[in-house]
């Protein structure tokens, strides 16, 4: 099939970008979109133009490297599937596709589909780990969980750290990527002793990263590839307010303190 | 070259706890005097920067991906081994030894092995502390499941997602050393080549992938966690970033590199779909506990799956190898595999592939029971080839997975150049000629967390605490190199792309030194591989700027390195006169089964470079087996 593609093509990040349309004239249904884009890209080279930049890895949905919008949906249009395993025979012999990168402030564009996503690693380094040196773990069996609570961490767990969560946002939230984590260490007792002051830390660094509030309107739910649930954010909500409330045991991530 | 393994002396089971104990330590307010590199944030370099910073070290920590968290760790699917024996079911350290010694079919070192098996316990209790959601029973303990080559339940999961929630572990204990200023952390960096100063790893050339800039750091210790090469096959399992340059520019600058054609083929994988294919996908090991393997008995059937009465089927590994079934390892799996495709009874389009059938294990335990083990799989396997696996059976067939080779270690990962440690898949000392399931990621957060944490300190101990300095004449000369070389690669204005040239040089390397070897086509591929690179530097199209963001030279330096490993993996493949594990030599086997030479080839075979355009040196490190005897392997 043929396609017509409307590419997002931005030198640098200085550089104002704009859409550029590109010919797809032999796409196999079986191909996956980004193979789809390895062939037009090769066709570019042919030509002497450069080839389209985008970020992937893994190709297999787990890495999270893959980062583009299409037709205004990021990951495009199959539920819980990142780009790369998104599959040429869900698009029509003619079809307009517009192909963008994750807009949001917090992640500025580098080149063409490229973002920098370093915020979503600076707020995991604000307080989403378990403080726990190498080498002196007890023995793992001596601390049951309750299978419930660790199918139900493991839920949130599947965080890919993609960033469309925050693409689907009208206010560019980094709410669900946030929650994810704050809720699969919270649900499980190891995640105890932190939990409040990862809960209050990661929500500021958030919002010193520039992302915004949540809306309660679901779009990241709704674009997540691994479909991880809204409910987390009320957890979230929960444990950021008992922490405000009981502000004494929070500490927070000033050194002096530490 | 030194090919001193320095095995401590004493009883296997006490070597390394007597060896923990004889090396220096590094008093705590002096440890922040040393900087150390990790060049890798999967599992082994994410927990060796982790670790290393939590005992006072000065880390920095560099990786290609935008983020520590994305390294190709995270596509591990089916889970980690260790030898807890939670299940009760006969399993020890020595077993998880013995098995892994047996299933590199002997071409491991022993004391490594066995060093592994001890630790593995510890991973366990480490990952679980860290709020690592491994799969648990109702009594809320840990559950466990089955893996190849062994006939216990030692494998720990969390679904099949294995990898991605164990590095994950290892990252965020990362980050919490990044945020409290114990590690630098590079990311979109990559590592284009190793400086030694005075005989010693001293530090690193690196390409910053937004802006172009090359630097060098120094250190005291340069520790190497860069994977495996399993893409100079073009087509694998491995992530597109995943790369041999790290370990191959070492290999330049004097590192030997040990065992490079071994590299392991995975049995159950989507086959390949036509040629804008770009990846092979895996679909875990872990699958084969309840999927059942077969082909048809006819050749040429062309009826759908289910139409195909159970009388005409061959469940091969089962009729095979009876005690271990669909169980058997992975090397034995993918030749019997290419086996029945080779004689006309493979299935699918191509006719390279073979069934991995559920019907009965949905029959026995019910749809609920196999969707709560393998969902996710079988959601990917629907995703990809848009067929129903819980209706029709899986097509399957191998594909390049792994590599067992990599960079020649010592006892304490250091490399032959003083200073260069090199962890995980990018070493080459644990898994001999074939890796059993679920023993990449034990490997991995080994090295990371038990292991380079005792030995680098030994390292450091014996050296100058004075602070490192990038001006000396190694430094500017090795930066210079590196810049010259991109210059080359960008000044070449040719007609054909990089991907063009990766991907010919995968199709002769997967035909001529694929699952199977001989010596004519050996011969054929090295006298190909030089032609190929020929054309490469002379033609090659690489767009854009240096000083820029630029994938396609990004790609243009790994394709370089691969041309020239390739040689190498090919020469090694075609010394190497016998058939083990994944190296599969045709000329030398048993109806079939590999047919090792112990007497002239249970050795490592370790290459020293000897200059452009001169062949490389092999020389060998020789492997005794007291604990393990030298046996034919049989699965039957």
């Amino acid at each position: 099939m043929k396609l017509k593609l409307h590419v997002w093509r931005q030198k640098d990040r200085q550089s104002t970008g704009r859409m550029v349309a590109y010919d797809a004239p032999n796409v196999n249904p079986e191909m996956s979109f980004l193979e789809m884009l390895d062939v037009v890209n090769e066709d570019l080279t042919g030509k002497g133009e450069d080839p389209i930049a985008f970020d992937h890895d893994c190709r297999e949905g787990i890495c999270g490297s893959c980062s583009m919008v299409i037709n205004g949906v990021p990951h495009g249009p199959s539920k819980g599937t990142t780009v790369c395993q998104l599959h040429m025979r869900h698009f029509t012999d003619g079809q307009d596709v517009h192909i963008e990168p994750w807009r949001a402030k917090a992640f500025p564009v580098l080149q063409d589909l490229v973002v920098d996503r370093s915020a979503f690693d600076r707020i995991i380094q604000a307080g989403g780990f378990i403080s726990v040196n190498s080498g002196s773990a007890q023995d793992a069996n001596n601390l049951p969980v309750a299978k419930a609570d660790a199918d139900h961490s493991m839920d949130a767990a599947a965080c890919i750290g993609c960033g469309a969560c925050v693409a689907a946002c009208k206010n560019s939230a980094a709410m669900l990527f946030a929650a994810a984590k704050i809720s699969h260490l919270g649900l499980l007792p190891q995640g105890q002793p932190e939990r409040r002051r990862r809960a209050i830390n990661m929500v500021k660094q958030m919002d010193l990263e520039g992302f915004g509030n949540c809306s309660n309107q679901y779009e990241c739910e709704a674009v997540c590839p691994k479909e991880i649930s809204v409910g987390f954010i009320a957890r979230m909500n929960r444990d950021y307010l008992s922490s405000s409330i009981f502000s004494k045991e929070t500490g927070s991530t000033s050194k002096s303190e530490d | 070259m030194n090919l001193d393994a320095k095995i401590p002396a004493g009883p296997i089971a006490d070597k390394w706890t007597n060896h923990k104990f004889d090396m220096k330590l590094v008093n705590p307010a002096n440890k922040r005097k040393y900087t150390v590199i990790v060049v890798g944030t999967g599992l082994a370099g994410g927990a060796a920067a982790a670790t290393l910073a939590e005992l006072g070290y000065n880390v920095l920590n560099f990786c290609f991906q935008d983020s520590p968290r994305r390294a190709h760790s995270i596509a591990a699917q089916g889970g980690i081994n260790a030898a807890k024996n939670y299940q009760g079911d006969g399993d020890s350290v020595h077993r998880l030894f013995y098995d892994t010694v047996k299933g590199g079919d002997f071409r491991s070192r022993e004391a490594n092995v066995h060093r592994l098996a001890e630790v593995s316990v510890n991973i366990i209790d480490q990952c679980v502390a860290q709020g690592v959601p491994f799969a648990r029973e109702y009594g809320g303990l840990l559950a466990n499941r089955s893996f190849g080559g062994a006939q216990v339940s030692r494998t720990f999961y969390a679904r099949g997602q294995t990898g991605q929630q164990l590095l994950l572990g290892a990252y965020q204990a990362l980050e919490r050393q990044v945020g409290a200023g114990t590690v630098k952390m590079f990311a979109r960096s990559e590592m284009l080549d190793l400086v030694v100063e005075n005989g010693r790893a001293a530090g690193i050339v690196v390409r910053d992938l937004v802006t172009g800039a090359i630097t060098t750091h120094a250190a005291h210790a340069v520790v190497m966690a860069t994977g495996g090469y399993g893409n100079v096959f073009y087509l694998s399992t491995n992530a597109k970033g995943s790369n041999v340059s790290a370990t191959f520019r070492a290999y330049k600058r004097g590192a030997g590199f040990a065992n490079p054609c071994f590299t392991q083929i995975h049995p159950t994988c989507i086959p390949v779909s036509g040629d804008y294919q770009s990846k092979l996908t895996l679909m875990s090991e872990s699958l084969r506990n309840d999927g059942r393997v077969w082909a048809p008995k006819k050749q040429g059937d062309k009826r759908p799956p289910r139409d195909i009465p159970e009388v005409e089927r061959d469940y091969y590994l089962e009729r095979k190898y009876p005690s271990y079934g669909n169980l058997a390892p992975r090397d034995i799996a993918s030749r019997a595999a290419k086996e029945a495709c080779d004689d006309g009874r493979g299935v699918g389009e191509s006719g390279r592939g073979v069934y991995l059938d559920f019907a009965a294990a949905i029959e026995r335990q019910g749809k609920d029971v196999i969707e709560q083990r393998y969902g996710n799989l079988f959601q990917m396997y629907d995703k990809i080839t848009a067929e129903n696996p819980y209706e029709m059976p899986m097509r399957i067939y191998p594909a390049v997975h792994y590599t067992m080779g990599g960079l020649w270690v010592d006892y304490n990962l250091q490399s032959n150049i003083p200073g260069l440690f090199v962890l995980g898949e990018a070493n080459f000392s644990d898994h001999g000629a074939n890796r059993l399931g679920a023993s990449a990621l034990m490997q991995g957060l080994a090295d990371g967390y038990f292991i380079i944490p005792y030995t680098l300190g030994n390292y450091l101990a014996g050296i100058s605490r004075d602070p490192v300095k990038a001006d000396g004449d190694a430094f500017k000369s090795t930066k210079s190199d590196v810049e010259v070389r991109i210059g080359k690669l960008l000044g070449s204005k040719g007609k054909r792309t990089v991907d063009s040239f990766h991907k010919e040089l995968g199709l002769i390397m997967w035909e001529k030194c694929g699952m199977a070897r001989n010596k004519a086509g050996l011969t054929e591929a090295l006298r190909k591989i030089p032609e190929l690179r020929e054309e490469f530097w002379q033609n090659v199209r690489v767009l854009g700027d240096k000083d820029n963001l630029n994938q396609s030279l990004e790609k243009a330096g790994r394709v370089a390195d691969f041309l020239e490993f390739g040689e190498i993996l090919c020469a090694d493949a075609l010394t190497r006169e016998e058939s083990c594990g994944g190296h599969f030599r045709e000329e030398y086997q048993d109806q079939g089964e590999a047919k090792r030479d112990d007497e002239h080839f249970a050795h490592a075979a370790v290459w020293e470079y000897q200059g452009e355009g001169k062949a490389p040196k092999r020389h060998t490190e020789a492997l005794t087996f007291d604990e393990v005897h030298l046996a034919t392997r049989s699965y039957k």
